[in-house]
């Protein structure tokens, strides 16, 4: 079983590109259609956990299928399978990269990627905010984070992006107590 | 020591990444610029790479920065580091604290960091494309060519949208922009 665990979930994260999000459908495939590890249900109520915990979404995922198999073990079994390939994989190239970015056109190729990264994120940041609820407290703190976080990456300011968070959770807090009455489940809808 | 500050840096990356990958990028990039272990660009190509190879794109990260800094002892604590603060979350949440995450308490604090975590994504896309994309153009040298390529990638990405159900993936806009890169930048 904890071998099964470790398999199924190492081939998850051999095939697996673009991140953990992109996980979700394969691991739904997997742990629900082909093994009947968790329901449907279960599935999406992982989703939900994965979103509000910190870390990779694959690994909370990986963890919590593990653990309602095998415990601890299967846990460990299930997160362990997720990492290896890709830290394989990684290790691997990180051997080489630097020599790779000596070639000239594949230094070239990289200028230009460098290029969509920036709209890659922008995309995703975009999408989240089109998500959120549109309350006016998530939309000022969502506001004063982004100004904060570009004062702090094009002046001298020395402020972490960590303080920036437990800043925002604080005045959420202090917001949620003074008021009494709930401003709930956060930016996202459901 | 580079092992201590690997594994301090990315338990923190670890414990505050919340929202998948893309929140995990400001975190990382804060810490790998902080230590001075890699430099923008580098960490921008790194980007690209984890998104374009199999797994979790900070579990990638983590193993490639570690590796770079302290071989494979600080590629295996990075990725440790950056994955423990998940698993005993989960395992807690699991075993001991079924309901915390309905808890009130702990509803409004993450109804700050959700948005939070949306701003800073918002911020960093945006200064990384200015400073890989825009900015180059109104420096004293003034290359435009980053300029032309961030207006062409955009247009492609966005409007491939608009023709097609789907649209570009993310892979496929980086495989795109390194054509791109090797076309404008290969011709002198």
């Amino acid at each position: 079983m904890l071998l099964t665990l470790f398999l199924t979930f190492a081939k998850i994260g051999l095939f697996t590109f673009g991140g953990g999000y992109a996980m979700i459908s394969l691991i739904e495939n997997e742990c629900v259609n082909r093994n009947r590890w968790i329901t449907h249900d279960e599935m999406m109520n992982i989703t939900v956990i994965a979103e509000s915990t910190p870390g990779p979404v694959a690994i909370n995922c990986a963890t919590f299928v593990g653990y309602r198999q095998k415990g601890i073990p299967g846990a460990v079994a299930a997160t362990v399978g997720v990492t290896l390939p890709s830290f394989v994989i990684i290790y691997l190239i990180s051997m080489f990269l630097d020599s790779f970015l000596e070639i000239a056109w594949i230094a070239n190729a990289f200028r230009g990627v460098r290029i969509a990264v920036g709209l890659l994120i922008v995309d995703v940041g975009v999408k989240m905010l089109l998500k959120m609820k549109k309350k006016l407290l998530p939309c000022a703190i969502m506001a004063a984070s982004f100004a904060v976080m570009l004062l702090i990456n094009f002046t001298a300011l020395k402020f972490s992006s960590i303080s920036l968070m437990l800043a925002a959770a604080a005045v959420s807090l202090a917001v949620f107590l003074l008021r009494g009455a709930p401003d709930p489940k956060g930016g996202e809808k459901p | 020591m580079i092992y201590w500050d690997l594994l301090v840096g990315f338990l923190k990356v670890g414990c505050f990444s919340f929202g998948g990958a893309y929140g995990a990028i400001p975190l990382i990039r804060d810490v790998v610029l902080a230590y001075g272990w890699l430099s923008e660009e580098t960490l921008t190509d790194m980007i690209a790479v984890s998104e374009s190879t199999p797994g979790p794109i900070m579990v990638n990260l983590a193993t490639y920065v570690g590796s770079s800094q302290a071989g494979i002892i600080g590629a295996l604590i990075a990725t440790l580091a950056v994955i423990l603060p998940a698993f005993f979350i989960i395992v807690l949440v699991m075993a001991v604290l079924k309901t915390a995450l309905k808890n009130k308490y702990v509803q409004a604090v993450m109804g700050g960091l959700k948005p939070c975590v949306v701003g800073i994504i918002l911020a960093t896309g945006c200064t990384m494309a200015l400073n890989h994309g825009i900015l180059p153009a109104f420096r004293e040298t003034g290359d435009f060519r980053p300029l032309i390529l961030t207006a062409a990638l955009a247009l492609v990405y966005f409007g491939s949208r608009k023709v097609f159900k789907k649209g570009l993936t993310p892979i496929g806009l980086i495989v795109l922009s390194a054509c791109a890169g090797i076309a404008v930048y290969g011709i002198q």
